[in-house]
């Protein structure tokens, strides 16, 4: 069920969440540095972005991602066994281990897919808006891409198409300041990514990506603003990822120390971990119960997932159509 | 009662504007979208101003209302992209590419999300999804409003490819190609929209399958493939061949994905030659592909090589004259015919 303000349950669901991305992230990157995946695009640090967003979302609402978006799975309720299993390739997963990490979906839970190509989920989201808006319902289509995104035509075109048919869809840019090694300073004219919507006559909103608390307000009033068909909104999270880009890659070939210090020593699960405690919203101990669920849950679909099958070889043709004859 | 009166003619147009029609009185999931299928944008004065570019859409914002039959800005991507979207949650739309030459600024939706979607997702996601697209040369429209290009989308997996050749089996495509659970291209040629056909069409729904061929007319002596426009240029030749005393079969091929490699084989091995008629260019073209097909399994069968007729390698040329030796037509496939059939 979506939350609606701060307060205990949201909290606690927020700060449970950011945790077990964390915590299944690491756990991918084992994976992969033992060779079951190959590439392993880690959201680590970016972990507040959908979980402030998606803790307004419920199973009808859509999510949908990109080629990093473990995270958006995640805060979409997705089953993380099946998450695992199809990061390994395994039958048991998501996409029968056919999609793999880069194109994780589960439409149960309305995660409509995580996507390859840099921009290419944003006009499909924009459609799913449409289907809301045509069926009338109060359905909200959110699309999350990174700041590399933000000069694809697509989020343009989007953008326009969006406003003119007042669709409910919100585009979240999570600007973690690097398209692969290339730098936002360098990439992206004007200095901002929210700024833009202002041609498009919608609002654009610039938050810190870090702090969940800040993603949920502008969540809520994004969400809001899509259910009452005032049409879509643009966020610009300013975050950061502390890994390199697909994992094999060493950051510091291109950024200094001193920057990912300023954004790790502001870490959206120790800001929250604190905001908790300062607010007694609960006990120390029942966050460390938490963290304790959170990795055996982690280690559970590990587990799962490694011992999971590889899908039989008749798969190879499966579902490459509905029907095809 | 004359035979005009007992059969019903309707132009190419009227057949996909019909098809169109009666699907979206069917099904509530059906809509519209492209550039100017309605025109005139949300003005009241001017509604259904245009009708699409090619009338396809005549009359439907007028009967369904702006909310499922949508103009879009000059968009392709960001629509096509919506179609895409539209399609995985719930709608049935049916997106207009108003040439195919515009692909090129959309193709990343059709090719890694439309075709791809329902095999990366473990087959838990279906995208029915219907992009109807002008193709053909022959108008004075140069080389990017021309082109016919079916060959490439046959080579993605998770596409259907339809090329219908007349008003009958042009509605009967378009309304299988909409209730498809796959995202399926209509491929309509320019040339038919402007022609005269004497073909019944039923003013009932009715679909024509998807992946199966149509024999126009049965013979021994060659077969004749044609797609689209060209199974009109190849019964042209078959005529005059027949008055040359050739016993001509003619396989309208109807669908390129899935193809009807079966019907095709039969054909052949009944006949021994084949000229293949492609208005596709010829490099990796359709007709390659078929005549890979016939040399890989029915080689035994073949009295001769099999023969392809397509344009040359070259962009469509505007100047009238040189366009009309573009386009392949009945002395090119006499000529091809006539060189294997002896």
């Amino acid at each position: 069920m979506p939350h609606t303000e701060i307060n205990r349950d949201s909290l606690l669901w927020m700060y449970e969440t950011m945790v077990t991305i964390r915590r299944f992230e690491e756990q991918s990157r084992r994976e992969a540095d033992a060779g079951k995946l190959r590439g392993m695009h880690s959201s680590i640090g970016q972990e507040a972005v959908p979980t402030g967003i998606c803790a307004h979302l419920d199973d009808k609402d859509y999510v949908l991602g990109t080629h990093r978006s473990h995270h958006h799975c995640i805060a979409k309720g997705l089953d993380l066994n099946q998450m695992m299993a199809e990061l390994l390739g395994k039958s048991t997963g998501t996409g029968k281990g056919k999609g793999g990490t880069m194109h994780i979906a589960d439409i149960d839970r309305g995660m409509l897919g995580a996507n390859g190509v840099v921009g290419s989920n944003i006009p499909v989201a924009t459609g799913v808006a449409l289907t809301a808006k045509v069926k009338g319902t109060n359905q909200v289509s959110v699309v999350f891409f990174g700041d590399g995104a933000s000069s694809q035509g697509v989020l343009h075109e989007s953008m326009n198409l969006a406003a003119i048919w007042k669709l409910p869809v919100i585009f979240v840019c999570e600007n973690n300041r690097y398209a692969e090694s290339t730098p936002f300073e360098y990439s992206v004219a004007g200095g901002s990514v929210s700024n833009r919507a202002d041609g498009y006559g919608i609002p654009g909103v610039s938050v810190d990506g870090q702090s969940v608390l800040d993603m949920f307000e502008v969540g809520r009033e994004a969400v809001a603003r899509a259910r009452a068909g005032e049409g879509p909104t643009l966020i610009e999270a300013q975050t950061y990822r502390y890994m390199g880009h697909f994992g094999a890659d060493d950051p510091l070939g291109y950024r200094s120390e001193e920057e990912q210090k300023y954004y790790i020593d502001r870490d959206c699960i120790a800001n929250c971990r604190a905001h908790i405690l300062e607010g007694s919203f609960a006990e120390e101990s029942e966050l460390k119960e938490i963290d304790a669920s959170c990795l055996a849950a982690v280690n559970e679909a590990a587990e799962f997932a490694n011992n999971s099958p590889f899908p039989d070889p008749e798969e190879l043709l499966q579902d490459v159509y509905v029907s095809y004859s | 009662m004359t035979q005009a009166e007992a059969t019903r003619q309707i132009s190419f147009i009227q057949a996909i504007n019909e098809a169109l029609r009666q699907e979206l009185q069917r099904d509530p999931s059906v809509i519209v979208m492209g550039e100017d299928i309605a025109g005139g944008g949300e003005r009241e004065d001017f509604q259904d101003a245009w009708g699409g570019p090619m009338r396809l859409t005549k009359g439907l914002v007028n009967e369904f209302g702006r909310n499922r039959i949508r103009d879009t800005p000059i968009s392709e991507a960001g629509f096509m992209g919506a179609g895409v979207g539209a399609a995985a949650s719930g709608l049935r739309p049916v997106v207009d590419l108003m040439y195919v030459s515009f692909y090129g600024v959309c193709a990343d939706q059709i090719t890694n999300n439309a075709a791809k979607m329902h095999y990366m997702f473990g087959g838990k996601v279906t995208v029915p999804l219907t992009i109807m697209t002008g193709i053909g040369a022959g108008t004075n429209s140069a080389a990017q409003h021309s082109e016919t290009l079916y060959s490439i989308f046959t080579h993605f997996p998770g596409l259907k490819c339809v090329v219908p050749s007349n008003p009958y089996n042009a509605k009967g495509l378009m309304t299988a190609a909409i209730r498809d659970d796959d995202p399926v291209i209509v491929f309509n040629n320019r040339q038919l929209m402007g022609m005269r056909f004497d073909d019944h069409v039923p003013e009932d729904q009715y679909t024509v399958d998807i992946g199966k061929s149509e024999i126009k007319q049965e013979g021994d002596d060659i077969t004749l493939i044609g797609i689209g426009f060209t199974t009109r240029v190849c019964m042209e030749a078959a005529e005059e061949l027949e008055e040359q005393g050739y016993s001509v079969e003619v396989l309208d091929l109807l669908s390129l994905s899935p193809m009807d490699d079966d019907a095709i084989l039969s054909s052949v091995r009944k006949t021994r030659k084949v000229v293949i008629v492609d208005e596709d260019y010829p490099r990796c073209s359709i007709a390659a592909d078929i005549s890979a097909l016939v040399a890989e399994q029915a080689f035994d069968y073949l009295d001769a090589p099999p023969r392809r007729v397509n344009p040359p390698h070259a962009s469509v040329p505007y100047s009238k004259p040189l366009e009309a030796l573009y386009v392949p037509n009945k002395e090119r496939v006499l000529e091809a015919a006539l060189e294997i059939i002896d």
